[in-house]
């Protein structure tokens, strides 16, 4: 039920981006969806990748500063609504989200949404009661 | 008695024109009595001699002097807060401090004479730079533990000028006295007053047509070049000078009207040149570190304080006539200590900061710069496992609290860089922990 998700520390200036990315593409590791979180002094790149494993052994030994972080995915309609469906029952249950993105599937009428809870376990459970999809490593990786 | 005496002669400034002969003896009956009163009222220096079976006595010519014990910042710190007063804490009516390696600042004392002699020496700097009763002095130096605030403004007030006590910062506020209350000189660092000078061109104002004609700058490292560049721009005299809160504050030395080394005020500090390594003493001409001691200074006498300024004694006569010995302006020090706008600061201190935080001192760099004529420090700091998070807000929460820490350490604002493991570059040996990119 938990992802795997790498946080990627770069520091504010050119190809820190794209040197990580090279070093992804070099090592035939794919990027199944990411975001990027910048401020004025440094970003934060958050990846879930097709081998969190090896994607951390390579980007380390390139000298990158890695973690791993849990996150969930949950598979709504593409409609309008289908992320307050999802936050309004969250909100209800006092789980506090400390970040999220989304992205369309490449299957009509389908998006995903990541989330990084404070308590992952509990957020579990509650998206089980709500009978949620949350998708699994393979489950997505057919989405994207 | 040339012109240029004549031109820049005030009455103040007679003990600046005492013939030699008459300035040693002066110099070696004030020593007599400053080595005795240390060696009767503080522990330290009287052990320290009798360690090496020395009396106040001992030392009969000025030259004696290099046979005495140095005194370093270490001891003042060692002694923290009063250990090396020579006088009751009661007959002690000012204090001052400064920054200290570790968080504890250097405190410094004052007896009513001292306050005297200070106020003294830096009404005689102002003469030197042909400053008089007639001065209306904007002092933009931070009043409160920082000598540089009191100091100038003592001596002013001695001089019979018109101080205004400004203090630093608010530049509008300090451009609108400057151009309303006809000020003729100004006490600020040379990089704050290059930055008034930038903004007052933004507001359309020639400073050719205000009444200023001095500049007094210290508290922190400059040069020729700038002096040049701050004369042309601004038509004013900018003057050197220099001090430290140890041996008193400003007005230890200053420059003359010819602008050509620092007359030491040696009537009042005896300066020798040491090998910072051998610490043997060096012949004037050589360059090497100061060392000063206090002649007339009573609630805390410093002995041979290793200032770790290196420079050297200018061995030609002055064309001024002063017989008060020169020193080349100041541009470097012996250890890893930077002064960054008139606040001394380690490196040190930083690593506190880091530990404080994060229970760990991470590889980093600090980069000095000079931004818009003021200067900047940026602490560059290699992101660890405990600062790094997958949330932004953890890590500026981190960032931040290094940040606020320095601060709290320093007493200055930086500005916290995180960097990614690896980008400080790692050197052989001891750590380039100082980029000056400040140029000056």
């Amino acid at each position: 039920m938990k992802l795997q998700q790498l946080s990627l520390f770069l520091e504010n200036r050119p190809g820190q981006l794209s040197e990580a990315c090279r070093i992804l593409a070099e090592n035939d590791i794919n990027m199944l969806t990411l975001t990027l979180a910048d401020t004025q002094q440094f970003g934060v790149l958050r990846v879930i990748v097709s081998d969190v494993q090896r994607a951390r052994q390579t980007l380390e030994e390139a000298g990158i500063m890695v973690q791993i972080a849990e996150v969930i995915a949950v598979e709504v309609p593409n409609e309008p609504g289908g992320l307050a469906r999802v936050l309004d029952p969250l909100e209800a249950h006092d789980l506090d989200i400390e970040y999220m993105y989304a992205f369309a599937s490449r299957h009509k009428g389908r998006a995903v949404l990541v989330f990084r809870f404070r308590d992952t376990d509990a957020a579990v459970q509650v998206l089980k009661q709500l009978q949620l999809t949350v998708l699994r490593e393979h489950q997505l990786t057919d989405l994207v | 008695m040339n012109a240029t005496f004549q031109s820049t002669f005030h009455p103040v400034s007679a003990p600046d024109f005492l013939p030699a002969p008459q300035l040693r003896q002066l110099q070696m009956a004030r020593l007599s009595r400053i080595l005795q009163h240390a060696y009767d009222r503080v522990p330290l220096f009287r052990e320290r001699l009798q360690q090496r079976d020395l009396t106040p006595s001992s030392i009969r010519h000025l030259e004696d002097i290099s046979r005495l014990p140095f005194t370093q910042k270490s001891d003042l710190r060692d002694t923290y807060p009063f250990g090396l007063f020579a006088m009751d804490i009661h007959d002690v009516v000012r204090l001052h401090a400064s920054s200290g390696t570790t968080g504890k600042p250097i405190v410094v004392a004052y007896s009513r004479e001292d306050i005297q002699v200070w106020s003294n020496a830096m009404e005689r700097c102002f003469a030197a730079y042909g400053m008089n009763a007639n001065d209306i002095i904007q002092n933009a130096y931070g009043y409160g533990l920082f000598t540089g605030g009191l100091g100038a403004h003592y001596g002013g007030e001695s001089l019979g000028a018109t101080v205004i006590p400004i203090s630093g910062g608010n530049t509008e506020r300090q451009l609108m006295v400057m151009k309303d209350f006809g000020v003729t000189a100004i006490c600020c660092t040379p990089s704050y007053f290059v930055h008034l000078c930038e903004r007052i061109q933004d507001l359309n104002v020639d400073l050719a047509s205000l009444p200023l004609r001095t500049g007094v700058f210290g508290a922190e490292p400059w040069s020729d070049a700038m002096r040049d560049r701050i004369q042309e721009m601004t038509g004013i005299r900018a003057y050197d000078i220099y001090g430290l809160s140890e041996i008193v504050g400003p007005g230890v030395a200053c420059e003359c009207a010819q602008q050509s080394g620092l007359h030491v005020l040696e009537d009042y500090f005896y300066p020798e040149i040491i090998d910072p390594d051998t610490e043997e003493p060096l012949p004037d001409g050589t360059e090497g570190e100061l060392v000063l001691t206090t002649l007339s200074k009573f609630a805390m006498p410093m002995i041979r304080y290793r200032t770790r300024d290196i420079t050297a004694i200018i061995p030609e006569p002055c064309a001024c006539g002063r017989s008060l010995r020169r020193i080349r302006r100041i541009s470097r020090r012996s250890d890893d200590m930077f002064i960054i706008r008139g606040v001394n600061v380690y490196p040190s201190q930083i690593e506190t900061a880091m530990l404080r935080v994060e229970g760990t001192t991470p590889h980093y760099q600090i980069v000095l710069t000079r931004q818009h004529s003021l200067d900047q420090i940026a602490v560059q700091i290699e992101v660890t496992p405990q600062i790094f998070s997958d949330t932004v807000k953890a890590i500026e929460a981190s960032r931040r609290r290094i940040q606020q820490e320095i601060e709290n350490l320093t007493g200055i604002r930086v500005t916290v860089e995180l960097v990614r493991p690896g980008a400080v570059p790692r050197s052989e040996g001891k750590a380039q922990r100082i980029v000056d990119k400040r140029n000056v």
